[in-house]
């Protein structure tokens, strides 16, 4: 864990000294909380309510790339400046009788599926835009799926910093430690983006980066 | 339940069917060697093309990690009212030994220029493979009829 974080911090302070501002993506599969860490970011930062998007908990509520520009924060004279990139979650299967099943009606739910389609191709397309990115993973969940494996497999064969985040750890069910087991070279931070319960780790990790 | 096999072109399929209800699984076996001469591309149509006709494929072997997200990509592109995309799933021997997804995915890297044989892939059909589950001691893959998983 510990290895992992100072691997991750120092290929992040190199990118830091060579570019003074990057594309930090958020990754992950749909439901894991990206577009609820990237409204947090804002709200914490530039003092804006859902600023990336509404979340919701039917899948694929994020359906194109989402980029707030000049995100800028700051603590004891030092500061950061990056474009924060919300990207749709990427899933190997889009059935709109999902949509259907969870309220829609089924034109909507329709169009929603061929989004979400062009959403995925979209955030796989962006992966060798990033300097680096955040993979949001559902705490509550089985890590070891095989797309969040080809996620992490895609960013590490770019040579892209990766720090994971186990969100939703307000919740009864989360297992960060299961999530830790499951990638334990990389650094891991489990937050909750909705209640901003230990938030803070994930800032002081990022500033722990430009030292 | 009906359990049949043929070998086809280098590649094995094996049928199995339930008696009562007449619904049909196809795996299909494709050996790393049917596929090793193959452009990226080529070897993702392939894939799916056989998936596509609602058979599962067990390759050997694994596919390279941008070959992966290809895959996924190509995916995308082809759903339809009839195709609802894919399940997907390494298993790798090796694994048990290694135990971290880390160095699976470090070794998935090493392997990205030489591809690998280690191991199988299995890709379903969405509309046939519900979920696949790894367990560090067997396979699971769901299927559903009826609305009932099996």
């Amino acid at each position: 864990m510990i290895k992992g974080l100072k691997s991750f911090f120092s290929k992040f302070r190199k990118l830091f000294k060579k570019k003074k501002k990057i594309k930090l993506g958020l990754y992950g599969p749909p439901n894991g909380g990206k577009t609820t860490l990237a409204n947090r970011i804002c709200k914490d930062w530039l003092g804006e309510e859902d600023a990336m998007g509404k979340a919701s908990n039917i899948a694929h509520e994020t359906r194109e790339i989402q980029i707030k520009e000049q995100v800028v924060i700051k603590s004891k004279g030092r500061e950061l400046i990056f474009n924060l990139v919300d990207t749709p979650g990427i899933a190997t299967k889009i059935d709109y009788e999902d949509f259907i099943k969870a309220g829609m009606k089924q034109k909507e739910a329709k169009s929603r599926a061929k989004e979400a389609t062009k959403g995925v191709i979209d955030a796989i397309k962006w992966l060798d835009e990033m300097d680096a990115v955040v993979v949001v993973l559902d705490s509550t969940k089985d890590p070891y799926s095989q797309v969040n494996i080809t996620i992490i497999g895609n960013l590490q064969a770019r040579d892209i910093p990766v720090l994971l985040v186990g969100n939703k750890i307000d919740l009864k069910k989360s297992d960060i430690k299961k999530v830790e087991a499951a990638f334990p070279q990389y650094a891991v931070v489990g937050i909750s983006a909705k209640t901003g319960s230990n938030i803070e780790s994930l800032y002081d990790g990022l500033f722990k980066l430009v030292k | 339940m009906m359990v049949s096999s043929n070998l086809s072109n280098k590649s094995m399929v094996k049928k199995v069917q339930k008696k009562k209800g007449g619904s049909l699984l196809t795996l299909q076996f494709i050996p790393y060697a049917e596929i090793e001469s193959l452009s990226s591309s080529e070897r993702i149509e392939k894939l799916l093309s056989i998936v596509k006709a609602d058979k599962i494929v067990l390759l050997e072997g694994r596919l390279r990690s941008h070959e992966e997200a290809e895959l996924i990509r190509s995916t995308m592109e082809q759903i339809d009212q009839k195709f609802k995309g894919i399940e997907l799933s390494v298993i790798d021997p090796e694994e048990k030994k290694i135990k971290s997804i880390t160095k699976i995915i470090r070794s998935s890297v090493l392997n990205l220029l030489l591809g690998n044989r280690k191991g199988f892939t299995i890709i379903g059909p969405a509309n046939v493979v519900k979920e696949i589950k790894q367990d560090p001691d067997k396979i699971q893959l769901f299927t559903e009829t009826g609305g009932k998983k099996r």
